[in-house]
This record gives structure tokens, sequence and C-alpha cells, in this order.
């Protein structure tokens, strides 16, 4: 849409090794993602590693105006993951924090140290379906889910990463899928982290129209590439007894015939 | 000069602290990599000016030059003109016959300084019938500067018609075209411009679009080939 | 104090906003049209990012150099015969107005739309000095006959249908046949029967200004009803109030916002009408011009380095029209008269923290505003921005009450945990733990205190026993 923050991409070359960004969110409520990322990426051929000192990527914090307490957080995850060859992470919005914020948050700490680590690394930090697409060059990943799913874009996906139709791209090619086009896909689901709690009136009527527009496709399956939205639009589902399931594009793609 | 412009020009430069002392406004670049000229034959250029001004409820008409006077006396008959006013130089071939020509002239006992007709006796003129500066095909947009050609400002806001003879060497392809034709006498003299898209519109009533709210209900344009 | 001050703070004013079934079919209408017909247009112009990048650094160089361009309006406006007057704030520039219309003796004016005279309450200062402004902007009238407040920067009215205005005109207006319909037609013939008369006899016209000029001292109104070429033709005086901002460099550079401005506003290729005047025409229209240029805050806004790309602002609406909280809450929820994405950002930069604290977190975020602004201003990181200086403000000012804010406290408390790997993954056992009252079913559907909020609509999974980190240290 023309706002990129350009990032400089090193190497488009597959990569030997690639380290795990779990998120805090995800490492503490939706494990299952972070499995099934592992799981998909040893299939493709390729190394995982887990930096264990990892936590969180200071999203919420700097979202929410606590800038100064981001600080450390940055510097922690430029520490920890300052070596990796590659980082990729299942989340589009902390994908978004490291890509476009970070450079912010150094510089308004005043640490030119800090903002040369942060601008070596940007490059380096994929979201999944990224990392699947651009740098494995791969749409089909082997996948069978026979299923009928749909997928909603996140905003930070859509509009911070651009990541357009990637995750569509993948989930297109999985086998036995039966993916539904979901109506008013780019409309904001409501989240917005702190959002959906000090404006929680306006967060839910946000909610119920994607409620409405995911219920309209008859699909048995959301998926997105952001645990946070999908908590968000599952928590709504499962409060009006839909029978809609939530899930991330990692869990699908990590599903074969053998392993489901 | 006054307390406030000092005030105001001081607080200024203190919230421009960042900027640098030695940096200068044309220091600050602007890309102008956007469409600046427009390489579409005539032909093409006059055929999307008709499709524009019809898109925004203006009638078109294409006519040869030599037939614009029978042209714009076929229109007012069409329109139910009887008075209209013209501009100050419009071309005497131009002149319709059939109605009332009005001269933009002050009518006698007009106030002092009057320069024309007066909001009340142009209200009770039909149309009015004037040339123009320039057409913009992209937008189906009328130029007007205020010159010879398009006479007064309000002989083409207070009648109810306005008839505006484009010729086809006045249209332009693109905005950028029209600005920089424009430029000159803005520059030079100050001349009021007036950018005419079809007829006044308003959506302020549940978004339906209402035309001729103020201004002249109905836009014909002759381009004379 | 300003309005947003008496106002309620936004997640009040949009409780109730939400519950008003009319507002949200007609405003939900309105955008969603809108929006479709901006992005058709808009993709017929195949140069449109380059004009955006144009748009965006021509405000730069402006905004940058603005007492120097500033000084050069002034000049080239007096040369051209008008007057330049400088307002320091509101009061200011509606004295300087009152003034001027009361020179002329006269005691009542013909106004065309003007957001900025609406953010200095113009006609309220006009009445107290017994001089009456007729709004003529059709929404404008409608709003003013109501005693109502604008909702939406472009179709202020949006917010009432046809037979509310039916009624309106019905019992505010003069000369209305008792037998009027409810047609979107009739009605607009009413009111330009009504304001025809107004703008044929009235001698001093106020208006806006979308651009100025510097270069040439040319200031213009972009418009459609023709309200405005009436206000700036016919009167015998005519009075330009505008902010310092709205100045453009050249006059060249009108190529640009007069291809940015129609599209993103009311989606069209160009307004049906625009007029560009310079100072005074001989035998051409008004024989007097008076530009006020108005502070009122704007410097305030220039002074904060992220916030001041808010001034690149041209009133186009693109981003209230796209944005989903907009859509949902109305206008009138902002508290103030610059709502939706650009209210929230410029009017705490003009007014202040202390009054519109609420606003910068009014927004989930989702960037659909900085996507179609034609300006390119980057409404969500000068959110975050607004935010962090609220949390800042709210640090400072409330001694140890703001130190110790509940939220401040968590969030520091988090930041902690997060710079610790024991104390986090300590912090995920307890949680674990502590949960367990709260699970029921396999779900989480009550939560505590400020949480409520969340399950008051949605469940909550409860957290997992097994964390992603002890299931990759199990396997190796």
């Amino acid at each position: 849409m023309g706002n990129d923050q350009t990032v400089p991409v090193l190497s488009s070359a597959v990569p030997r090794r690639v380290s795990l960004f779990i998120t805090c969110f995800n490492d503490t409520m939706f494990p299952q993602t972070g499995q099934a990322v592992v799981n998909l990426l040893e299939r493709l051929g390729l190394r995982v590693d887990f930096p264990l000192e990892q936590t969180c990527c200071g999203q919420m914090h700097f979202n929410t105006g606590y800038a100064e307490e981001t600080v450390e957080l940055v510097r922690r995850f430029a520490r920890v993951f300052g070596d990796s060859e590659v980082v990729v992470s299942p989340s589009a919005s902390c994908v978004g924090m490291v890509r476009d914020h970070y450079p912010r948050v150094a510089e308004l700490a005043g640490d030119r140290g800090l903002a040369a680590e942060v601008e070596a690394l940007r490059p380096r930090v994929l979201e999944l379906t990224e990392l699947l697409i651009d740098r494995l060059g791969t749409e089909d990943v082997g996948a069978f889910f026979p299923h009928r799913v749909t997928y909603h874009p996140t905003c930070h996906s859509l509009r911070m990463l651009h990541a357009g139709d990637r995750p569509l791209r993948l989930l297109r090619a999985v086998r036995g899928i039966d993916l539904r086009e979901l109506p008013e896909a780019t409309q904001c689901c409501g989240f917005g982290g702190t959002f959906a709690i000090k404006n929680a009136d306006t967060s839910i009527a946000m909610l119920s129209d994607k409620i409405r527009t995911i219920l309209d496709t008859g699909a048995e399956v959301c998926a997105s590439a952001d645990n946070s939205c999908l908590m968000h639009i599952g928590g709504a589902l499962s409060r009006q007894r839909a029978g809609v399931r939530t899930m991330h594009i990692a869990e699908i793609l990590a599903q074969t015939e053998e392993r489901r | 000069m006054s307390a406030a412009r000092d005030e105001i020009l001081a607080r200024v430069r203190s919230a421009l602290a960042d900027v640098p002392a030695a940096e200068q406004p044309d220091d600050v670049v602007v890309a102008r990599d956007y469409r600046t000229s427009d390489d579409r034959p005539r032909d093409e250029l006059v055929a999307l000016l008709c499709a524009r001004l019809i898109d925004y409820k203006a009638q078109v008409r294409q006519v040869a030059a030599a037939e614009v006077g029978d042209a714009v006396s076929q229109a007012c008959a069409e329109m139910g003109l009887r008075r209209v006013v013209v501009a100050d130089a419009l071309p005497a071939q131009w002149l319709p016959g059939g109605v009332e020509v009005v001269a933009d002239r002050p009518e006698p006992g007009a106030a002092p300084g009057a320069s024309g007709l007066s909001a009340s006796e142009l209200d009770e003129i039909d149309g009015a019938v004037t040339g123009c500066a320039a057409a913009i095909a992209e937008t189906g947009t009328i130029v007007l500067d205020g010159g010879g050609r398009c006479g007064r400002r309000a002989i083409t806001l207070v009648p109810d018609n306005h008839i505006c003879v484009v010729g086809e060497d006045q249209v332009v392809g693109l905005v950028p075209e029209a600005i920089a034709r424009l430029a000159p006498a803005v520059g030079d003299r100050g001349v009021p411009v007036t950018l005419i898209s079809g007829p006044s519109a308003s959506s302020d009533i549940e978004l339906t679009r209402v035309e001729g709210v103020h201004g002249p209900r109905n836009l014909l344009v002759l381009i004379a080939r | 104090m300003t309005d947003a001050a008496r106002h309620p703070p936004f997640p009040q004013a949009a409780r109730v906003a939400l519950a008003d079934s009319q507002l949200r079919h007609n405003l939900g209408h309105a955008t969603h049209t809108i929006r479709a017909k901006r992005a058709e247009v808009v993709a017929e112009v195949p140069d449109w990012e380059q004009l955006r990048e144009a748009g965006r650094a021509l405000k730069e160089r402006v905004l940058r150099h603005l007492d120097h361009y500033l000084l050069e309006l002034e000049s080239a406006v007096r040369a051209a015969g008008g007057e330049v007057h400088w307002a320091r704030d509101a009061e200011e520039g509606n004295r300087i107005v009152g003034d001027i219309v009361a020179a002329h003796g006269v005691d009542e004016v013909v106004k065309s739309k003007s957001l900025t005279t609406e953010e200095t309450k113009l006609n309220e200062a006009l009445a107290e000095r017994g001089i009456r402004a007729w709004e003529t902007d059709l929404a404008q009238l409608i709003i003013q006959l109501g005693d109502d407040m604008p909702s939406h920067i472009l179709v202020p009215a949006i917010h009432k249908n046809r037979a509310q205005i039916r009624e309106l005109f019905m019992s505010k207006l003069d000369d209305v046949p008792p037998d009027l319909s409810d047609d979107p037609r009739e009605l607009a013939e009413t009111a330009r029967r009504h304001l025809r008369k107004l703008f044929l006899n009235t001698r001093v016209g106020i208006s806006g200004v979308n651009f100025a000029v510097a270069e040439t001292g040319t200031v213009s109104v972009v418009e459609s009803e023709g309200n405005g070429r009436m206000c700036t033709t016919l009167p015998e005086v005519l009075i330009s109030v505008m902010g310092i901002e709205k100045i453009v460099p050249a006059w060249q550079d009108l190529e640009v916002y007069m291809q940015l401005l129609p599209r993103s506003s009311t989606a069209e290729r160009m307004n049906p009408y625009t007029s560009l005047w310079t100072g005074v025409s001989e035998g051409d229209g008004p024989r007097e011009f008076h530009l006020v240029l108005l502070d009122n805050g704007r410097t305030n806004v220039l002074a904060d380095q992220t916030g001041r790309q808010a001034l690149n602002c041209i009133r186009c609406s693109a981003c209230l029209n796209v944005c989903p909280v907009y859509e949902r809450t109305g206008g009138h929820a902002y508290g103030s008269t610059y709502p939706g994405p650009i209210g929230a950002i410029l009017t705490p930069l003009l007014s202040g923290l202390e009054d519109a604290g609420s606003l910068p977190y009014a927004s989930s975020l989702c960037g659909a505003c900085y996507e179609v602004c034609p300006v390119k201003i980057n409404i969500p990181e000068v959110l975050v921005h607004l935010r962090h200086q609220a949390v800042q403000r709210s640090a400072a000012a409330g001694g140890w009450r703001g130190r110790l804010s509940g939220e401040r406290l968590a969030m520091r408390a988090m930041a902690r945990v997060f710079a610790n790997r024991r104390l986090y993954e300590a912090a995920q056992r307890s949680g674990r733990l502590a949960q367990w009252p709260l699970v029921h079913g396999g779900k989480i559907e009550r939560l505590p205190g400020p949480l409520a909020g969340w399950s008051s609509m949605r469940d909550l999974p409860p957290v997992p026993r097994q964390s992603f980190r002890d299931w990759w240290r199990n396997r190796s």
C-alpha cells in the first residue's frame, strides 16, 4: 500500500537453522501453536532451536504507552536473538513490533548501540508464512486437513507486514481443505490489545460483525496467523456456543494424514 | 506589526527548534514523479472529456467551430431561455439569436462602483453563455479564469443555466496541465479561477446525491472542433 | 473549557452511541458506501502513491518552514489587495471577525462551511454581538436549525434521516409548503429557496480555506453545493478564516492536492466547484478581502515532532470512512470538532491531553486510516506516541496516586517479570495454579475486576497445564 518501512532482505537462501520466537502469549496460552510450528518446520527439513531466555517482545507495553518499560524488553530480545540466522514467529503482531517499532524504542532510549543491533536484526525476523513462502519457496507443505475453514487476515498481517495472500496460498494447497472466503475480511476484529479492555463496548461491536461474517461462511474452523485475535474471536464463538472453533494456521499446516 | 503576529511567529520558530538553521524550504525533497503530461491524441481526450462530463450530469455536444453560434441559439431554445447574459469578450459569432442578450454592465441607477449586473438582476436572467480557459478531460472539469471569455464569476453562478464553449485546443488531459496553464495569469494578474465539474450537488441527506443546490442546475458544454 | 473537557470520556460516550440503532445503521451504510467508492476512484489513478508521497512531502516542506511561508503568504495576499489578520486563539479570531462585520454595520452574514470556525465557535461569538451567522452548507444548515452538533467532517448531518430533516424544515423555516415531502430532492430545493434570498442580499460573507498558496496569495474553497461560491463571490466583503497549517508552497502544488482531495473525500474525480481567488479582483467579486490566520493550538502540534504530521491533514475524512471504531460510534462520541482517527490525534495535540486523554485509546490500531490518508499521516504511530505522553503525564502529575495507579503497577510488574526468565516461568506456573477457581467446564467465563470487560461477552481458554517451553524441554 505504499507505507512500507523497507526491510532489506539479507539473503533469500534457505536458512540452515531457524530460531523460534514463540511469543509470551503463545508460550503460555497456546503451546499447541508452537508445537505445530516446530513439527511443520522439521518436517520441511529445517533445524529449529528455541532460546529459552526469550520472554516477550514488549508490544503490549509499547502500544499502551509504556515505552520506557519496553526498552529492557527490546534489549533482551536483541541479546537473545542477536546470533540467530533467522528468527521465525507465529505472530504477525509481534514480528510487526520488532520490525516496525523496535527502531523507535531504541531511539527513545537514546541508545545508538541498541539501534544498530535492532537494525541488523530486523531483516532476519520473519513471520511464519513469510518464512515458508519467501525463504523456503513453498506453498504446498504437505498438509492434510479435511474441514471447512475460513481465514481472518489480521490487521498486523495485512497492514504492517503486508503479508498479502501468503497465508491463503498456503491454505489453498492443503489437501482436503474446503476453504471459504471470509466476507469483509479486512475489517478489524476489534481486539487491539488493551483496546479490548479499555473500550470493551466498541470492541464487542466490532467483534459481533466479525463473528457474523465467520458464521456466514458456514465454516467449522476460523484460522488466522495471530492467536491474540483468535482468542478474542474464539472467546465470542465459545460464549455464543456457535460450534465453530479457532485454529492458528500453523496448526492446520502441521496436520498430515499421519499426524492429526 | 501586531502583537499577535509577532507572538505567532515566535511560537512557530520555537516549535521548529529541531529544524537546522541552515535548512532551506527547497532542501525538503519533493519527488514529482506523478503524471504531469498526457500524450493521448486530441480525439481521445475530447472523447474522454465528453464521457466524464456526462458522468457528472452535464450535457455535452461537439460542434464544428463555425457552427457554435447556431448551437448556442439552439441550446437556448431547448433550455427555454429568454434572457441570457454573456461574457464581455465573447466572440460575436458565438452570440445566440432568438434570445435577449443582456450585457454584463451595470444598469442605470446602479450603486456606484458596480462593475456589472447586480446579483438581483442576475437572478432575473435565465442563463449565461461563456467560453472557458481550459477543460480537463480526466476529471470532466471546465476551468474559468475570470477573463473576457469567461466573464465575472457571478454570471456563471446566479443564473440557473450555463452554456460553456470549449475550444478543442483548450482540452488538456490532466489536472497538472491545467494548473500549469493558469500559472501565468494567476501569478501575474491574480485572476480568480473557478473549476466546474458538473452542476452543483449535495450528498448531505442520507448520502443521496441531489443535483443543483446552488449554482446552475443545467450545464451544457459545447466543444468546438 | 474546551468541548472535549465538558464531554464524557470516549468509552462512556461510545457506549451510549453504540446503542443508537439509527446512527449505527445510517453511519454504517454511509461509511461502507463511500469507502467502496473511494477505493474505486483511487484505483483509476495509476500514480496515486506518487501523488500521496508528494502530498506528504509538500506538507513537510511547509511545516518545517512555516514562518517563512506565513510571511510569504501574508505578503502575497496584501500585494493582491487583501488584508491579513493574525489570531493567537479562538477568542482573538472571533473578535477580529466580529470587528470587521460590525465595522460594516451589518447584523447578518452568510457562512460557507468551515470546520475552523466551528472549532472557534465563531457563530456563538457573533451571536453574542447581535450578529446572525447563517450557515449555508445544507448539512450545516440542518445542524444549525436543529441546534445540533456535526457528527462527520464531510457529511455532518449523516446522523439525521430524511424524515427528521423534513420535520426540522417544517418547524424552523418560513415559507415551507405544508405538503413538503421527505424526498431529498424536495428538501434540497426548500433549502435552496431559503438560502437564495440570503445570498443575493447579504453584504458580508465568511468562509473557511482549503488551501492557501504562499507564492501567489491564492486562497481556495473546495465544495460541492455552490454555497461556497455564493459566499465568496456575491458579498461586498469576504472574511476567510484559516488554520496556519493550510498553506501550500506554490501554485503548482495545487496540482497534487486537487487530485488527492476530491478522490479521498467525496470519492469523485473532481468536486463540483472549486474557487481560487487572489486578494481582490477589480470588478469581480468582493471589494474587500480579509484573511484571518489562526493558531489556536497549532503551534503546539507543530512543536511535537511526532505529532507534527497531524497538521498535514487536508480534511478529506477518508480516515473516518474506513475506521471501524468511528463507523460504530459516530462523531459525537469524540466530543470534538474533529472526530474519528484524525480527531483522536489532533484534538489532544491541539487542546492537550488533560481534556482529551481518552481519545488516543479510542483505537484498535488497525491501521486502516493510515492506508487511505492522502497525505500519509501515520495515525497509529501518533496514537501510540500520545498514549506514551498520557502515561508519562499521569505519572508526573498524579503524585503518588499517579505513580501507583493500578494499570501502571500491573504494567511495571509485568515488565519486571518479562525481564527475568525465572520470574517469567514462575509467573506462568502461578497463573496456571491461580486460575483454578475461575475455570468451569474447560473455560473461564468470568474474570474479576477490570478484566470483566473481557468476560462480559467472551470466554477465555484456561492456561494449559504445559507451556510451550515445558514441552520443548521435555522433548530434548
